[in-house]
Formats: structure tokens, sequence, C-alpha cells
């Protein structure tokens, strides 16, 4: 492929496979089922010109490949507050991928499709937050691909055969312990991305080990646990013993081997995770509410309709929920999209409200988030100010217009 | 290997290239690590992320010294545009080889010709560079690093 028989595309893709492969010290390639791409968001021209480059040179993706979030919403276009020459250079890269063959899915949770990757398969997954799913929750293998070596997985179908791609490096080196919870079955939303912020900071590049988790944590859970670790560091797998699919125990987690460090999630480390994700404590008002980040799931739709029970969002109030079309289009058929318009709810897709101009409030203002990675980010993105919460808090803020919150009361003990 | 001369010392060392090319600057250590995407303004190199340690500081321009990264797989594009424009790093010196950065580095060789080295150090080589080193890197991942605060070394 380096020599040029597939096309000048993929045998420049080849060149930054090749060379990465060298990185991590690779010994062969290994052929992936699937690809996920990240490089569709604008950062600038250099993203651009590597993306024509390979298309205008004949670039075709060689398998089934899904598109991350884009800084435009299509759907919605006036809710992105772009310049009109940096949205059409947006537009242009956007479109420079699904000319390469890549399905215009434009969201962050591509395990929300209906079509997802199985245990065992080998992928090149860009985005921290789906690849830290794929590997934990759905037992599926990537490594911690991003922006260029994703789309060059996709064109030549080889990744370098190495890190979580392989058995050894995919065993927990250390143990997070929530002795204290006991088994608790209703453990309130805000933990997991309080517990998910911790193994971040505290992992580094272990691969870390989680004991205590409810049986029953959700898929909605573990992808608020998963993404708020890949932003507080750069966790790509962990296991949650007895919850994901290759950790029935803490033995089979660890892989026969010994933790090199055991953490106590006590609950006054979580109560510090709190004020370490909060800029403000929202005394001085409350401008705008943004969830879904990562992208809402249909089952997170449900729980906002019950939450709300029929209430409307207050008029002061800028409300958001992120998601992806192919999850809009299902709502659309169940009347949910226009029940929670009418509540006063806005709806992006295709982009996230922490990565392009959404929000109306000015800077300074007091954002409530549910998301421990939106409430990593945007302080610098969007010079706001969070308060983080559970999403039923941030309901009950969006609804009363100003902050309400409701810290668990597993952390006041 | 150190000597000095008009009180200043100067030591080498030698680092596996993972990106080969030289450069000449003054160095930034980091205290922790960094995600370019949300971490830092492409713009003009400052370092955005609030609860960053050195928040504030501009990477343009200097040999940048890190663990390693940190976060967002998008790192690898906001470090190539930030190299494109001028306001990157000059070399990037790491401890854990770290694929974002390098991928970022590689892209801006291909499209721009130009070589930003990234380059992983040893343990005890990484831990001796201080914020305000005079480092000089040579294409084949050797150091050459003069502390301007030697008179103070016992």
């Amino acid at each position: 492929m380096l020599a040029g028989e597939r096309g000048e595309a993929v045998s420049l893709a080849m060149r930054l496979i090749v060379a990465l492969a060298g990185v991590v010290k690779a010994d062969r390639l290994i052929g992936i089922s699937a690809a996920h791409i990240d490089s569709c968001l604008y950062h600038g021209p250099v993203g651009v010109a590597f993306a024509e480059r390979l298309a205008a040179a004949g670039g075709r993706v060689s398998v089934p490949t899904t598109l991350n979030v884009s800084a435009l919403d299509l759907l919605h276009p006036d809710l992105v507050n772009l310049d009109p020459p940096t949205r059409q250079a947006a537009r242009r890269l956007m479109d420079a991928y699904v000319a390469m063959g890549c399905q215009p899915t434009w969201t962050c949770a591509p395990y929300q499709l209906p079509d997802r990757p199985a245990r065992g398969d080998q992928l090149a997954w860009a985005e921290s937050n789906a690849i830290v799913f794929a590997n934990s929750v759905l037992g599926a293998r990537t490594a911690r691909y991003g922006d260029f070596v994703d789309i060059c997985a996709a064109l030549t179908g080889r990744v370098p055969d190495a890190g979580l791609h392989r058995d050894e490096h995919r065993r927990a080196r250390i143990v997070f312990r929530l002795d204290w919870l006991g088994g608790h079955h209703a453990v309130p939303d805000e933990l997991y991305g309080l517990i998910g912020h911790i193994v971040g900071q505290e992992s580094g590049p272990l691969v870390p080990a989680i004991v205590g988790l409810p049986l029953d944590a959700t898929e909605d859970q573990l992808k608020a646990l998963g993404a708020a670790a890949a932003s507080s560091g750069s966790v790509a797998l962990f296991h949650a013993v007895g919850v994901t699919p290759e950790a029935p125990t803490l033995e089979a987690a660890l892989g026969g081997g010994r933790p090199a460090r055991e953490v106590d999630l006590t609950p006054a480390r979580l109560r510090r995770a709190w004020d370490e994700l909060s800029t403000t404590d929202g005394r001085r008002g409350l401008a705008a509410v943004s969830v879904g980040t990562p992208h809402f799931s249909l089952s997170e739709f449900e729980r906002l309709e019950r939450l709300l029970d029929g209430r409307a969002i207050h008029p002061a109030i800028e409300m958001y929920v992120s998601t992806g079309r192919d999850t809009l289009a299902r709502l659309d058929r169940s009347g949910c999209t226009e029940r929670l318009q009418r509540a006063g709810i806005r709806l992006v897709v295709d982009t996230c409200t922490y990565i392009t101009p959404i929000l109306r409030a000015p800077r300074g203002s007091t954002v409530m988030t549910d998301s421990a990675k939106w409430a990593w980010y945007a302080p610098g993105n969007l010079a706001v100010e969070v308060v983080y919460g559970s999403l039923e808090a941030c309901v009950n803020s969006a609804v009363a217009g100003r902050v309400v919150r409701d810290r668990s009361g597993l952390l006041d003990g | 290997m150190a000597e000095r001369s008009n009180g200043r010392a100067t030591w080498t060392a030698s680092g596996r290239p993972l990106v080969a090319g030289s450069a000449r600057g003054i160095a930034l250590v980091l205290d922790e690590p960094l995600s370019f995407w949300g971490g830092v303004d492409p713009g003009s190199g400052a370092i955005i992320d609030r609860r960053h340690p050195q928040a504030g500081d501009s990477v343009a321009g200097r040999i940048l010294v890190l663990t390693a990264g940190r976060g967002s797989s998008s790192s690898s594009s906001v470090l190539a545009e930030a190299l494109h424009a001028g306001t990157g790093p000059a070399a990037i010196l790491l401890l854990e080889p770290d694929e974002i950065i390098v991928v970022g580095a590689l892209v801006v060789e291909m499209l721009d010709g130009r070589a930003t080295p990234v380059i992983q150090l040893d343990a005890r080589d990484h831990r001796r560079l201080r914020t305000g080193d005079e480092v000089v890197v040579d294409g084949h991942g050797r150091l050459a690093v003069t502390s301007p605060s030697a008179g103070s070394a016992p």
C-alpha cells in the first residue's frame, strides 16, 4: 500500500500508519472492521488541506466508517453563531469526509447507532468518549486514535498491532474501591461523572478497575463515567467489576497480575471532585443549562420527559440538549421532539454546545450541566462558569430559573 | 555530561526521536499533562485550560517539556493548526511516547515540509530540565541544555 498500488491516498495514509507503528513499537499491522472519524470537526486550515488532499487523490474508506460531531448543526443552521468564512470552511471539511465514503452520522456516540461493534471487534475509533465506551462497555478493541490517523486507518483498513488491540495491555493495573456504597442500588447519576473524573485524574497510563459499582449500572451511566475519565485523564478502557464484559471478577480484570495502586473513592474525595468540576456555586444566577455531552440517548430523552413532567423551561433560561441526528429522527416519530420544543428546550444535532458558538449567554455567565466532560472543557472553551449536577437537578434548575442543587445524600455522610 | 563556561552549565542528552527535526529555544516545563484541545488556543499558543497550573503561559516558540498529553483526541488537530500558524512549540520533549502529539507534528511535516521535533527522553534527563533552560535539539534526538541558573547549583 505504501508503494501506491492502491492509489496515492492510500499510500499517503499508509505513511502515517507506518510512522505510528514505529512510535508504538508494533511488529505488524492488523485489519479493522470499522472506523469512527473525529477529524471532521473544524479546527483550522490544516484539517481542511489534509482531508481535501486525501479526497482529491481518490481516497475511499475501506471499512464502514462513521463521523463524529462537526462544528455545524446542519438541521438547525441558525443555532450556530459562526462567521461565514469559518462556516464555509467547516462545511468543506465535512463534505470532504462524506466524499471519501464516510457515513454522515455526525455523532460522538456512535455506540448509540443501531449497528454497533461487538465484543472482540478490532476498530479504529477516535473521540475519547467513544473510545472508552467501545473498549469498556462493548468489549471491542481500539487504541486512542486521534485526528488524521482515524481517516488513515479507515482508508487503509489497517492499524498497528499494539496497545489496547492486544490482551496484555487490557489488564487492570490500578483498582478503585467504592466499598462504602455497599451495593447501593439507587446511586444518583451525578456520582458516575464524579467517579470518572477521579479515575481519570489518578490512573495516568494504567488501565483502571472499579470495584463496587452497582451491578445494574446503565449504559448511560457508564457513558458518563467513561467520558469524564477520558477528559480529566487519558483513560481509554476501564473495567467495572461485575458490570463490564471483560471483568466478571476482579481477578479476571487484573488478568492474573497485581495492581500497582489501589485508591479509595471515599465520599470526601467525591465531594472534592464536585468542587473541582464546578467553578461557581451558582448563587450569582443561572443563564443556561446544557445536557447531552456525550450525545443524549433515547433512554435519556425518556428520563428527561419524566423529570420535566409537563413543566416548561423558565423563560430567562436557555436549555440545550445535544444528540445525534439518528436519535432525533426517532424522537420525531414518537412526537417527543415537538413536546420538548413546546417546553422551551432547544435540540442540537451534528455538533455540541461546548465546541462551537451556540450559547447566547455572555462570557462569565453561569451554565449548569450534568456532564463532567462539559464541566471540564467549557470554562476554557466558552469562558463560562459551570455548576455540575444530576440531570434531575439540571431540569429543576432550568424550570426554576436558578440553580437548584441536590447533591446526593450519599455524599453528605 | 556537564561542563561550565561563563558560570553557566551545559549538559547533553540523547533521546528517541519520535519525529526527527532540529530546533532551538527556551524550555517551558509543564507541571501537569496538557490536552492541546481545550488547553491551548491555536491562535496565540496560550494555555487556556484554567485548571492547568501554567494557565496563561504561552507554548509558542518554546521547547515544551511534558510527561504526556491528556484527554481529547482532537489534540492532534489543535497542535497541527498551531504549528502551521507559527504559534506552536519549537520542539516537544516527552517522557511517554504520545501518538496524538506525534501525529499532529507529522501531518504538518507532510503538508508544509516543516519538521517539529518530538523527542522521548529517559526519566533522568526529563527530570533535569527546568523552565528557562536554553535547549538546542539536533536532527537525531540529541539535546544540548544550558541552564542560566547554574550559579545557584551546589
